[in-house]
């Protein structure tokens, strides 16, 4: 536990020092516009990454993610727009339907969640290794999300008749962007889940030693597939979101490697690919993180070339500057029981 | 131990080596001088064959190339030497346990060890396979190698050690010379007091059924059959010989393992199998032999690891109360008598005895109607071994039935009420326990079944 709060604290400041960086080098950061536009970006990315986190605790991983948002996303702009809807062959029959946007809504959440449990069930019963698993799906989702849309680019138009969810995927309330609102209210909800409730004490057991968990008593698998569930989910919202943010779904290149940003935030937020170690309030950090120095990049005249470069070298500093101190505590302990 | 070893680095005192004092700072190191360490797991890696693991990072080599011949050659030498009768090319997957410990004394020799440390070497043995291994450390004392022979089985200590050290809490207890090895001096050296031998409790009185396992098969014997019954208060002992299928027996009851076929009847009702949770919800818990892997998260605190399997207890609407966690983690922990300084202590750093006592505790918060321990007393000191023996008499006082699986001679004899000994995947006989004795368990573990 105090590891954890060491970690969260070390983001923390490893986030505040950045902020502060860039907002002496450029006087846009601070700008309300620049805030809001990075505050979006950071709900519509940590969203996922919660889901991405849970899995991660597992000791597991989800690759897919950023082709379910191509999927989804394709589907869902031609589910809503009715001039989009030229389905292929075998979904013929939804040509020219008019389905309510609660409806559709409740449809890609459903299909997130559906995609979730496929995953948890292969890796759970079947036995596959969650990488290969995730893997296949990353491949499968962009190669039918391509199918369904014949390769065409999907948009929504002026939303009419599903104006109110586009409101409510890219308005603001009190200034404060949706998509950052969501990520507020799904992390407190889940900071119980996960720090507060049986469940998330399972989750932990489960991703630190399966079998002590399920000599224990719990039912290892079923905790195990929850997790591809919750991410399935997420994604399926996180998915919604991104596509009215991006408002045109492209489907060879929509959400394209987001997954790895998932990972990447739950790693740098304190989360161990080992299984069995993280924190929401890490994930979260570690969005904020991730956003921060895209925007520093984009701020600072950095070629854009360079961006992935940056997160490359940020995240691996992290982590080794953790792996240092954690090796130095250790070292530390055995003195303090030797004296 | 660890620290000759190499592996870790000393934080005070010297090292002396035929006189010369040595620093030890890596694992190299401490094979140059000529010590060999054999620790309690095994090093040896099962996808690659005996002479492979023998010259394990050491093979003799041409152009990158292994030289094959000359490696198999050599590991003949030493197979021969240590009387193995195996062939350098198996798989050391297809060796049982005491084979791959011959297997890795053959690397430590290899290496011209002239200082041979064994960490519990026979913790996983069988009688028979322990006196062929004392019988090969007889021979490398007589060929001249000095040998450090960590012990928890002062039996085995009475007949092989020429000289004892007594070790307690990381500190010397004093030293016996050949004449006073005796089990009462070894014990009273390590316990720092006498210990008074528990008496078994006063022959059964009638005690109702609690646990009947009827037609029980194991996917490890699948032809063969196991039957047998505890009382409610009573102590009875799965006997037998490493591999007879008593593990496989207590896991398939607990549901962590699958049975084939049969029934487990927890008084008068049958109990699901394969699922452990609907086996601890029934009242039925299992103390697993090996509790660092299974037993215990021990990367977790006390609290966290006894609370698990009951946690829905200290939650209201799923969310864990911490007050009510932490009360129960203390109480239970102070009833035990767990040596730590608060119930956040983590687990991996506390004994062994320590150890199986949070095991224990996880599950008497479950308040079990019966309690399986596998092996409950390995690697636990005795003071800890004295403290579990009391614990299972108090539990029997309140009616818990026991089943304990153990391979400690001295613990069947001494604890159990009546002793099931199993041989390869059946009861050839269950002994009362006035018939008990051990040459009476080991006719019964060899195959002989008993009369009727």
């Amino acid at each position: 536990m105090k590891n954890l709060i060491r970690k969260e604290l070390g983001i923390f400041v490893l986030l505040v020092v950045v902020c502060a960086v860039t907002a002496m080098k450029s006087p846009h950061f601070l700008g309300i516009e620049n805030l809001q536009n990075t505050a979006e970006l950071i709900g519509l990315y940590g969203i996922f990454s919660i889901g991405a986190g849970m899995v991660i605790i597992t000791g597991g991983i989800d690759l897919s993610v950023g082709s379910v948002f191509a999927i989804l996303g394709v589907i869902m702009a031609m589910l809503l727009n009715p001039n989009e809807n030229n389905w292929p062959t075998p979904l013929k029959f939804l040509n020219g339907s008019h389905i309510p946007w609660l409806v559709v809504v409740a449809i890609i959440l459903g299909l997130g969640t559906l995609l979730g449990t496929l995953h948890g069930y292969l890796i759970t019963r079947v036995k596959l290794q969650p990488f290969i698993v995730t893997l296949c799906g990353l491949l499968f989702y962009r190669g039918m999300a391509r199918f369904i849309s014949d390769d065409n680019t999907k948009g929504f138009a002026e939303a009419k008749g599903f104006e109110v969810l586009q409101k409510l995927a890219t308005g603001k309330v009190g200034g404060v962007p949706m998509p950052f609102l969501i990520l507020i209210v799904f992390s407190v909800i889940m900071w119980f889940v996960l720090h507060r409730s049986v469940y998330g004490r399972h989750l932990f057991a489960v991703g630190r030693n399966e079998e002590a968990a399920r000599y224990s008593g719990i039912n290892t698998k079923r905790v195990i597939a929850s997790a591809y569930v919750i991410s399935g989910l997420f994604a399926g919202v996180a998915g919604i979101l991104i596509a009215f943010f991006t408002n045109s779904i492209s489907p060879g290149l929509h959400g394209n490697s987001y997954e790895l940003y998932g990972i990447a935030a739950a790693v740098l937020g304190g989360c161990s690919l080992r299984g069995g170690e993280g924190s929401i309030i890490g994930i979260v950090l570690g969005t904020m993180l991730l956003q921060v120095l895209q925007n520093l990049v984009n701020l600072l005249g950095i070629p854009s070339s360079l961006s992935f470069a940056v997160l490359g070298a940020v995240i691996l500093a992290g982590v080794l500057a953790d792996q240092l101190l954690t090796n130095r505590s250790k070292k530390a302990k055995v003195k303090a029981a030797a004296g | 131990m660890k620290i000759l070893g190499g592996l870790v680095t000393p934080d005070e005192g010297e090292i002396l080596v035929k006189g010369q004092p040595v620093k030890i700072g890596h694992v190299n190191d401490s094979i140059h001088l000529g010590i060999g360490l054999i620790h309690q797991e095994l090093n040896t890696l099962d996808n690659i064959d005996v002479a492979g693991n023998v010259f394990l990072g050491r093979e003799p080599s041409r152009f990158g190339l292994i030289n094959r011949a000359k490696m198999r050659a050599d590991a003949l030498v030493l197979l021969e030497r240590l009387g193995l009768p195996i062939s350098v090319d198996t798989q050391l997957d297809k060796l049982a346990l005491a084979q791959k410990q011959m297997v890795e004394i053959a690397k430590a020799l290899s290496l011209n060890a002239r200082v041979l440390i064994m960490d519990e070497p026979t913790s996983s043995l069988t009688v028979t396979e322990t006196e062929q291994l004392l019988k090969i450390v007889n021979d490398l004392r007589s060929q001249g190698v000095g040998i450090v022979y960590i012990s928890h089985r002062l039996s085995e200590v009475t007949q092989i050690a020429d000289r004892v050290v007594a070790l307690r809490d990381g500190k010397n207890a004093g030293d016996l010379a050949k004449a006073d090895i005796t089990h009462d001096n070894m014990v009273r050296l390590m316990v720092g007091r006498d210990l008074v031998r528990k008496a078994a409790s006063a022959e059964a009185k009638e005690l109702d059924d609690c646990l009947v396992v009827k037609g029980l098969k194991t996917t490890r014997y699948p032809a063969r059959e196991v039957s047998f019954d505890v009382k409610a208060g009573e102590i009875v002992c799965l006997a037998g010989l490493v591999g007879a299928g008593r593990s496989e027996v207590v896991q398939a009851i607990f549901g962590t393992d699958s049975a084939l076929s049969g029934e487990v009847i927890l008084n008068g009702t049958s109990m699901p199998l394969g699922n452990p949770r609907k086996a601890i919800d029934a009242g039925v818990c299992l103390v697993p032999e090996d509790r660092r892997s299974v037993g215990l998260i021990v990367e977790w605190s006390i609290k966290q690891n006894i609370t698990l399997p009951g946690l829905s207890k200290y939650a209201r609407m799923s969310l864990i109360n911490g007050q009510a966690e932490s009360d129960a983690a203390v109480t239970e922990s102070k009833a035990l008598g767990v040596k730590a300084p608060t119930v956040e202590t983590i687990v991996g750093n506390l004994s062994g005895g320590n150890q199986q006592k949070v095991v224990v505790g996880k599950w008497m918060l479950q308040q079990p109607k019966v309690l399986i321990l596998d092996e409950p007393t390995r690697g636990v000191d005795v003071g800890a071994k004295a403290e579990i023996y009391d614990l299972m008499r108090e539990l029997t006082k309140q009616g818990v039935a026991i089943l304990m699986v153990s391979s400690d001679m001295e613990e069947v004899l001494g604890v159990s009420d009546r002793v099931a000994v199993m041989h390869e995947g059946t009861i050839t006989g269950v002994l009362s326990q006035k018939e008990c004795s051990e040459e009476a368990i080991m006719r019964l573990a060899v195959g002989k079944v008993q009369a009727a």
